[in-house]
This record gives structure tokens, C-alpha cells and sequence, in this order.
């Protein structure tokens, strides 16, 4: 469309024509003009979601308020930048956003040739298959000849090559830009399949006009580790979002929530004084105050609280913690100690 | 001119000698220069500064990719693409020829249907006349994205699924998934057919201009349009059935969720070039009809004088003049639409824009090289298309005799 076109061509531009200083020093760029300018989805549920009054929730904004509070010590201190799935890159390496954080998943090739870091991973996904439940199909091994609907430049167009040819079955991509547009030409029946994440199914049910006649195959046929993204060569800016990341984790395995994280600074755990910076200094090794951690848990809560409060059980989408629970408690969640 | 005639020694005679810096030619040639030099220095800065901007961000470039695989399916494609084993290099021939084939027919579509729109528009008959208006006012109204997404949308809603699909049995099927026709197998000896096609194409050519010739000599009329268009069809017919019938069809069948075999028109393909061609035509339409108008009505009336009736009348004396008012601006629109078809990638036709620009530029990352050949595809399109029509509007310009 114009607009990939425009943000590509543009991003192509930046690079022929700017400094190669403006990759450097994204903090103080950040504070200079008071927020955070954060690449989100153009509208997932639980992930990144604009309200009818454009207040935008989700797991993944979450995060972009959680890295502003730890820098201004406000959560609002966000600018949101809705990109599509082959817009965000460009959109992130030609500086238009600051970070993104648009449930994208972490591979080798992005990492590595895209000039961009990933910075953690805050949800654990996996690929998966809706169908409606008339169609009396229960494995995606019957899928043979099936018209699939998904996005274009996900990963999900890539797994699902791979798992027909693996498996040896046919099938017929058909892949629309916009998600709003794979979910309405799945639900006018253009397709038999719709595929991507298995956050993302669930999350886009919602917006079909019948979601109990949709199910979702019990196949899981990729690992998805989604997480936020940024440039390469700005490594201070890279650490702050790692360890903003990092905090919410370990303050939920401390108990540290958004209620009681005043208290909390006075905790005996010396973690716990160390993370919300009533002893040492660890904020100011990422260029921040040293009660960096504390001002992001009480703005957003800890991976717990943002957890349950976008995707849990209790919401919409409701989603128990499977993989994404705390190592302690059998899942894949395990920060690195802040010492 | 005067600067010329100065004379080294210049004295009173002749023009009065300037300063260097103030003779026009001079200036001109140095401005030029300057300009020159200018631009070739912000081209090489831009590059190397591009360059080391890339390295510096750890970007990958380079055309290496064009000849690494690419691993996504791609729902049509009028070349053999596996996505098992086909490269970036092919995504783009792809693309490109998907791009072509909504854009070729949809010119056609387009010229015809605005033909008979803006002929339709200037008819004696009030309701075919104000049906004409509607058309076009209501369809160069509204935004092309708009009318794609209705268009598909609306294909999509009226046709059934698969199974309650409609089934014309030889002639194909009929559903959501598309319109699966059957395709022509070719057999042993086809190719005298093609032969025999080629020939009768150039004995109705040499007919055409005999007559022609016979006419301007003679004053005798010739049925050559008949007499040529019935060669195109029964020489090759007699040499295909002489040659034993070498083709047989693979008709589509229904298979477990859509139908196989037979050739498919995706719904994305019918709906881009419904929306293409009718939203253009809306356009053409005004234009032809300028161009008609613009053909003095003694021209019609002298026709008539000279014993012409109306049939002949326009055809032969309107439709040539009101050509060389058509041309020009027809040329944009069909440059128009040819631009227009890169919004396809809204609803998943894998033209160019949608599968190199989009898919390939999304798993590889290259923006820069990624973008720049498909500007300079499009560019070439438009370039190519343009020359076309030049040299046909130089054809039908008007000959002083
Ligand atoms: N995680 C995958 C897929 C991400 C993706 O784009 N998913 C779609 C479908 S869930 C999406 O986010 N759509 C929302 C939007 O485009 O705004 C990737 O990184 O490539």
C-alpha cells in the first residue's frame, strides 16, 4: 500500500541523507523531548489496543509505560506509533520510533541482520490454527488443500510454509497486510484457516461475528518468543529497556507490587533494597535515578500484575500463565539478579 | 546571435564587448556546470553516507538475497513458484507479472467500458444518458481504496462456499475460492495451430492494406474486416482438426476444501480488477466524451452532406479526430491504474508492491535495495506504457495532405 511504500521509502531516505550519529544516545533524545515514542500493533487485544478514546492497554504498551515511568517517572510519558507487521522494522531502524514493542517475535535473522536488538522476551507464544468448529476438523495435520488467512511479513507466513512442507500437504496463502482485513476475509469465509500466534488467535476471536463457532486446533507449531525491540548501537538505551523488562519480573518474584512498592523499599531482602534503590546506585549505571525500578512497578505493576491485567484468566482473552509463569513456579519467566 | 560577432579587438563597430561573467552564453554554460558538478557531489554523498550509515546500524545490503530462498507460498503466480525452493529473485517476477496481468486487462476492461460510458453520456436517449452520469459521477467520487475493499468484500459475501459452490460441470466452478475454469492441455502438433493462427493474422493484414489500397485507387469497397477476421478463426480451426485435435482439457474438480486442477482466477484478482477497471473507465468516460465534443459538429454535418450515415460517420470521421484529443490523458489514466494496482496489497492480491516490497522487504530487511528496484520497476512500467502511447498518438495525429 502507499503507506509501507512511504514509511520504506522514507526510512530508505534517512539513511542515505542523515548522520550516522542518530543512532546514538536514544535516552537522552528521549528526554530531551519528554516521551518515549513506542511502535505498538495496529489494534490486538490484551497486546497493544487503542479505546474509543484512544488510551491505548496491553501487555505490550505496558511495557513502553513501564521504560517512560523508569525514565520521568510517568507512565503517560508515552507517544504511541501504530505500525503493521512489515511496517515496524523500518520504522524502528529509520528512528520514527524509539522502541517497539509490538508482539514480534525474536529469530536469529532479525537480531542479526536487521541492526536491531532484542531486549528480552515478555511473553512465550507459539503458532497455532483457528477453524470453524462446523468444519469437524480437530488436527492440523487434516488441513491438507486448506485456504489459510494471515498477515504478511510475520513469521507466521514462514512457519506455516514450513509445517505443510514438513508435512508433506498442500495449501493456499492468502495474506493480507492489516490484520483487521485477515480477520474480515477469514470471517466472510474467504478462508478455512486462520493462523498466527496463539495469543493473537484468541485475541482476534473476539472480533469475529461469532466467536464461539471458532475453535483453535490443539497444535502448536513454532516457538513465538515475542519481545521488545531496538536499534543496534545504542547499547545504554538497550540495557534500560532489558532491565526495566527484568524488574517487573524479579519485583514479582519478590512480591513487589504496584500497591506496595513504597513500603517495600524498607524490605530487608537486600534484592529487593538493590532493585528499588534504597541501597546502591544501580540506576545510574543505565543513566537513570536510582529509584528507576520503583517508579516503573508503581506505574504499571509487576509481570504478574500487567499479566493478568491485559491477558489473564480474568479478561477477555482469558489466558492462564502456562509457560509465561515465574521459573519458580515451572514457567519460563527468570530475570537475572540486579547486584 | 550577437554574442558571436564580437570581435577580439572589439572596437567601436559591431556589438558592444561584454565581461565574460556577463555574456549570456557564458553564464548560461557555467550555471550549468556548477549545477552539474552539484548534484553529482550530493548523489556521491548521499551514497557513501547511505553506505556507511548501513554498516554503522549493522543493516544487511548487498543483492545477495535476490538469489537466497524465500519460503512463503504466494496464492497466484503465472510462472512455476515453488515455495519450497524459489528465491527472492523469482518473489519478483512474480509479483511483477501479477502486477501486469491486473494491470494489462484492466486497461483493456477500462478503455472499453469508458468507451462505451462516455459515448453512452452523450446519447439522444435521456435514461441512457443519465444512467452515464450516475456511473461516472459516483464512481470518480469515491476514494479507489473504498470501492477495492467493497468490491472484495462483496464478491466475497455474494459467492458461496466451496461446497454449496455453483458448479457449471465443463465449464467450471464457481465459489468463494475463486473461479476454477478449465485449462487447455496442449497435446502433439498444437504448435501447427499456432502456426496456422500467426499466418492468418498476416494474410487478414495484407488483406486489410490491399483493400485498402484498392479503395483509395478504385473507389470499390472491400469486406477486408470480414473477409480477415473469418481467416483468424477457420485456418487455424481446419488445421487444428487436421492435425488430429491435439488438446484436451484438465477440468477442476472439488476436492476436501476447495477445488483442484483447471486454472483459478483468486477472488482478490476478480475483485482488484472489477474495482481498477470501472473506477477508471469512470474517468475515461469524461475524456472520451471531451474528446467527441471537441470534433467541430460541421464535421458531422459535411459527413452526412457527403452521403455517410451514422455508423460510418463515426467511425470514420469523429472517432479519428477526437483520437488525437483522446490520447494524451488516456495515457494517464492508464498510467493511473497501473500505479493504482499496488493498493491490492490491502486485500492480499500478491502484486508487486504487496509480495517484494511488502513480504520480501519484511523478511529480509533490505528497505534500500528492496525499494529502489521497485521504484525503478514502476518507473520502467510507466516509461514503457508512455513511449506506446506516444508513438501511437503520433500515428493517429492529424496528416496534412
Ligand atoms: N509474532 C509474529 C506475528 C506478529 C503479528 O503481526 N501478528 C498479527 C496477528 S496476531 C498482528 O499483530 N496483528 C495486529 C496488527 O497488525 O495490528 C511476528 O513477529 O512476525
Amino acid at each position: 500500500m502507499k503507506k509501507i511504500m512511504l514509511t520504506g521509502a522514507l526510512g530508505a531516505a534517512a539513511l542515505v541523507f542523515t548522520g550516522a550519529a542518530a543512532s546514538a544516545a536514544t535516552l537522552d533524545d528521549v528526554k530531551a523531548k519528554g516521551f518515549v515514542q513506542c511502535g505498538v500493533s495496529q489494534g490486538l487485544p490484551g497486546f497493544s489496543n487503542p479505546d474509543a478514546d484512544g488510551n491505548w492497554s496491553g501487555l505490550d504498551v505496558d511495557l513502553c509505560r513501564a521504560v517512560a515511568a523508569a525514565i520521568f517517572g510517568d507512565g503517560e510519558a508515552v507517544k504511541f506509533t501504530p505500525l503493521s507487521a512489515k511496517e515496524r522494522f523500518t520504522a524502528l531502524q529509520s528512528g520514527e520510533v524509539d522502541l517497539l514493542s509490538r508482539n514480534t517475535t525474536w529469530t536469529m535473522s532479525r537480531d542479526t541482520q536487521l541492526g536491531l536488538n532484542f531486549a528480552g522476551v515478555n511473553y512465550y507464544d507459539g503458532q497455532g490454527f483457528m477453524i470453524r468448529t462446523s468444519m469437524d476438523i480437530n488436527s492440523a495435520l487434516e488441513l491438507s488443500g486448506a485456504s489459510i488467512c494471515t498477515n504478511t511479513g510475520t513469521t507466521t507466513e514462514l512457519n506455516v510454509a514450513d509445517y505443510f512442507r514438513a508435512n508433506n500437504m498442500d495449501y493456499e496463502l492468502v495474506a493480507f497486510e492489516k490484520a483487521d482485513e485477515v480477520v474480515a476475509a477469514y470471517d466472510a469465509g474467504r478462508c478455512d484457516v486462520y493462523t498466527t500466534d496463539a495469543s493473537g488467535l484468541y485475541a482476534q476471536r473476539l472480533k469475529l461475528t461469532n466467536p464461539g463457532e471458532h475453535k483453535v486446533l490443539p497444535e502448536i507449531i513454532s516457538k513465538e518468543p515475542l519481545g521488545p525491540v531496538v536499534r543496534q548501537g545504542d547499547d545504554q538505551w538497550f540495557n534500560i529497556i532489558k532491565w526495566v523488562h527484568i524488574a517487573t519480573i524479579n519485583a514479582e518474584e519478590h512480591g513487589v507490587t504496584m500497591a506496595n512498592v513504597e513500603e517495600m523499599k524498607s524490605s530487608d531482602n537486600p534484592e529487593v533494597k538493590r532493585m528499588l534503590g534504597s541501597e546502591g546506585n544501580f540506576g545510574e549505571s543505565i543513566g537513570l535515578d536510582a529509584d528507576w525500578a520503583a517508579k516503573a512497578i508503581a506505574a504499571v505493576g509487576n509481570y504478574g500484575e500487567i499479566f493478568d491485567r491485559n491477558v489473564g484468566p480474568d479478561t477477555p482473552l482469558g489466558i492462564s500463565r502456562g509457560v509465561n509463569a515465574l521459573w519458580t513456579k515451572g514457567g519460563l519467566m527468570y530475570g537475572p539478579p540486579i547486584r | 546571435m550577437a554574442v558571436t560577432d564580437v570581435t577580439p579587438n572589439g572596437s567601436g563597430d559591431g556589438a558592444p564587448k561584454v565581461a565574460l561573467l556577463n555574456n549570456p552564453e557564458v553564464r548560461g554554460w557555467v550555471f550549468q556546470i556548477i549545477l552539474a558538478v552539484l548534484i553529482v557531489y550530493l548523489a556521491f554523498e548521499g551514497w557513501t553516507n547511505m553506505n556507511a550509515n548501513l554498516r554503522a546500524a549493522g543493516i544487511a545490503s548487498g543483492w545477495g538475497f535476490l538469489g537466497t530462498n524465500a519460503g512463503f507460498a504466494i496464492s497466484q503466480s503465472l510462472i512455476e513458484y515453488s515455495q519450497a525452493s524459489s528465491t527472492y529473485g523469482r518473489v519478483y517476477i512474480v509479483g511483477l507479472l501479477n502486477t501486469l496481468a491486473v494491470a494489462f486487462v484492466g486497461i483493456i476492461l477500462a478503455t472499453i467500458i469508458g468507451f462505451i460510458v462516455g459515448v453512452a453520456r452523450l446519447s439522444k436517449n435521456w435514461m441512457v444518458s443519465r444512467l452515464a452520469t450516475v456511473y461516472v459521477e459516483s464512481l470518480r467520487n469515491i476514494p479507489l481504496l473504498l470501492q477495492i475493499f467493497i468490491w472484495y468484500f462483496g464478491v466475497l459475501r455474494l459467492l458461496p462456499q466451496p461446497r454449496e459452490g455453483f458448479d457449471f460441470g465443463p465449464l467450471g466452478l464457481l465459489n468463494n475460492r475463486g473461479f476454477f475454469a478449465p485449462k487447455p492441455v496442449w497435446g502433439e502438433g498444437a504448435e501447427f495451430t499456432l502456426y496456422a493462427f500467426i499466418i492468418a493474422c498476416v494474410i487478414a493484414w495484407g488483406v486489410g492494406r490491399w483493400a485498402r489500397a484498392r479503395q483509395m485507387a478504385t473507389g470499390q469497397i472491400f469486406p477486408s474486416f470480414l473477409v480477415g477476421l473469418g481467416t483468424i478463426i477457420f485456418l487455424p480451426l481446419i488445421v487444428f482438426f487436421v492435425s488430429g485435435a491435439p488438446l484436451s482439457w484438465d477440468i477442476p474438480k472439488m476436492g476436501g476444501f476447495r477445488p483442484s486442477g483447471g486454472m483459478t482466477l483468486i477472488p482478490e484478482y476478480i475483485a482488484m480488477l472489477i474495482a481498477l477497471s470501472t473506477y477508471t473507465a469512470s474517468f475515461i468516460a469524461e475524456i472520451v466524451r471531451a474528446g467527441i465534443l471537441a470534433v467541430n459538429r460541421g464535421q458531422t454535418e459535411a459527413a452526412n452532406a457527403l452521403g455517410l450515415r451514422n455508423g460510418p460517420t463515426l467511425r470514420l470521421v469523429i472517432i479519428p479526430q477526437a483520437l488525437r484529443i483522446i490520447i494524451p490523458p488516456l495515457t494517464s489514466q492508464y498510467l493511473n491504474l497501473t500505479k493504482n494496482s499496488s493498493l491490492a496489497v490491502a486485500i492480499a492480491y500478491p502484486e508487486l508492491t504487496s509480495v517484494f516490497a511488502g513480504t520480501a522487504l519484511n523478511q529480509t530487511g533490505q528497505a534500500v535495495e528492496i525499494i529502489s528496484l521497485t521504484m525503478l520497476t514502476y518507473l520502467t512500467i510507466s516509461l514503457v506504457t508512455s513511449l506506446f502511447m506516444n508513438w501511437y498518438n503520433n500515428r493517429v495525429a492529424l496528416v496534412e495532405r
